[in-house]
């Protein structure tokens, strides 16, 4: 990636400036669950420009298969059978990484550079820094990272970070055959979606919505959701933000606070010994 | 301090003091491996532990080192950081006793800062071994829920800060009480140091009045 080593905005573990000469376009991503069919095109299409071949697992009944998100599965289409007021629905997401613009899998990383933000929007995890500790998984407020347990290494969607460097969108896009995914600057999915909204309501989904969470700045991969009132339905969060504990653990504040603590005590028993000098045994107890 | 005709004491056996200095240099690598993990100005530390993966995979191996060197030896220690009533003169004046205008005649082995010492680091490093193994990728972590390892992740930062700041205290007051460190490396005391810090174990192991 290091052509796009100009456009890194955020790095893990970094104090760091991001380099500002050249600007770049928010993109995102808009995922327009009314649209898809669930025929899985995106992921094997996520598979095949990303050359991954996960293991054949064992179908256990569902339509989502593998049964997860894995190291070798970076976008999975989930299946869900939901009684909503209106009926028994069958409820298709594509899962996968959303891009937060505050990502919690970026603030919990220690390792410098593992993890970084472009200026377009796109986290990317940069493995050969990656050390294997999972702080990543634990920071996600989506449940997105997957740890390989052959190389201690957390694999995610790159929102085919290489692809749209050279001005392509990400495979899943190019590949979807019902025009659900698009791609292009965030203002203008977020225009796009406006319209699906508005042709949703005239269908009766009056409650449908775009799911673009303010708790985690907003995402670089949006949705529309028909039943937009009932983002969990589709295993989405309702109010997703980096849980309050992770904040704390990770904040750059309190550990700061932390460390100038540590170097106080240091400080206090200097101060002491110059005050008070050492305790000996005295003279007179001979 | 101790001169060639002033009998010695026995403070500490070979077998403490052995395993007192291996805990000693486990904390060391488990505290600025920690570090390093801890805060970014820090992970620098990593270079000298073999670069950041190889250090993030060795800690927790040495953290279970810690609590099998450490379990033992709190448990021997046990008996003599029984908390006495006595020991409640020695809080109250813990600020003298620092500066030196208040020393307790009745000190057991050990008094009431290393017992308190003591059972702080008992239970902090029951919470780090348990909150470790929480957080172990790739082994253990998967078990757990997510706001299991978060909670985990916070209250072993939290741990390692209450345990870097207590050892920090114990190693200065080693340093402070002029004969603490030779009693750790020697393993003897003089029986002037013994009567005049700890007057009721001088008692105890010499069956005179200190």
């Amino acid at each position: 990636m290091a052509l796009q080593s100009l456009d890194i905005r955020n790095r893990s573990a970094s104090t760091f400036e991001g380099p500002s000469a050249r600007q770049a376009l928010e993109v995102a991503k808009l995922i327009d669950v009314s649209r898809c069919i669930g025929c899985k095109a995106c992921q094997s299409a996520c598979m095949e420009w990303n050359d991954l071949r996960g293991a054949v697992g064992v179908n256990d009944g569902l339509y989502t298969n593998p049964a997860d998100l894995d190291d070798q599965t970076w976008t999975l289409m989930r299946f869900y059978e939901e009684n909503l007021p209106t009926g028994l629905q069958w409820l298709i997401l594509k899962d996968g990484c959303l891009h937060c613009a505050e990502p919690g899998c970026l603030k919990s990383c220690p390792s410098p550079g593992a993890i970084v933000q472009y200026a377009n929007g796109i986290v990317d995890f940069h493995e050969e820094s990656c050390i294997g500790c999972g702080y990543c998984i634990s920071g996600c407020p989506f449940n997105i990272p997957r740890l390989r347990k052959e190389d201690s290494k957390v694999y995610k969607c790159t929102l085919c970070s290489d692809r749209v460097s050279v001005g392509l969108e990400p495979a899943c896009v190019k590949t979807c055959p019902t025009g659900a995914i698009h791609f292009g600057s965030k203002a203008d999915m977020l225009f796009q979606a406006q319209g699906r909204l508005a042709d949703l309501a005239d269908r009766g989904f009056k409650n449908a919505a775009v799911y673009d969470p303010k708790g985690v700045g907003g995402t670089h991969v949006v949705y529309v959701l028909p039943h937009g009132d009932h983002p969990e339905k589709y295993g989405l969060p309702r109010r997703p933000s980096v849980s309050p504990l992770v904040a704390l653990w990770r904040s750059g504040f309190a550990r700061t606070a932390g460390v100038v603590t540590m170097v106080g005590v240091a400080v206090a028993g200097i101060l002491h010994y110059m005050r008070h000098g050492p305790l000996e045994v005295p003279e007179e107890k001979e | 301090m101790a001169t060639a005709n002033e009998p010695l004491i026995e403070r500490h056996t070979v077998k403490e003091r052995v395993v007192h200095w291996a805990i000693a240099i486990v904390f060391l690598f488990l505290f600025l491996s920690g570090l390093a993990l801890f805060h970014p100005v820090f992970f620098w530390i990593s270079a000298l532990f073999g670069g950041g993966e190889f250090m993030r995979w060795l800690h927790p191996l040495v953290g279970v080192l810690l609590a099998i060197l450490f379990a033992p030896y709190a448990a021997g220690l046990v008996r003599d950081n029984r908390w006495l009533p006595a020991d409640q003169a020695w809080r109250a004046h813990m600020w003298a006793y620092m500066k030196k205008q208040y020393h307790p005649t009745d000190t057991g082995k050990y008094n009431a800062g290393q017992k308190l010492m003591y059972w702080s680091m008992v239970p902090i490093i029951a919470v780090l071994a348990v909150t470790g193994i929480v957080m172990w990728q790739p082994w253990f972590a998967p078990i757990f829920p997510a706001t299991g390892r978060r909670l985990a992740g916070l209250l072993h930062a939290v741990g390692a800060f209450i345990m870097f700041v207590g050892i920090g205290i114990h190693v200065y007051a080693a340093y402070w009480t002029r004969g603490s460190i030779r009693a750790m490396v020697r393993g003897t005391v003089s029986s002037r140091w013994a009567r005049f810090h700890h007057p009721g174990w001088y008692r105890q192991v010499t069956g005179k009045e200190p």
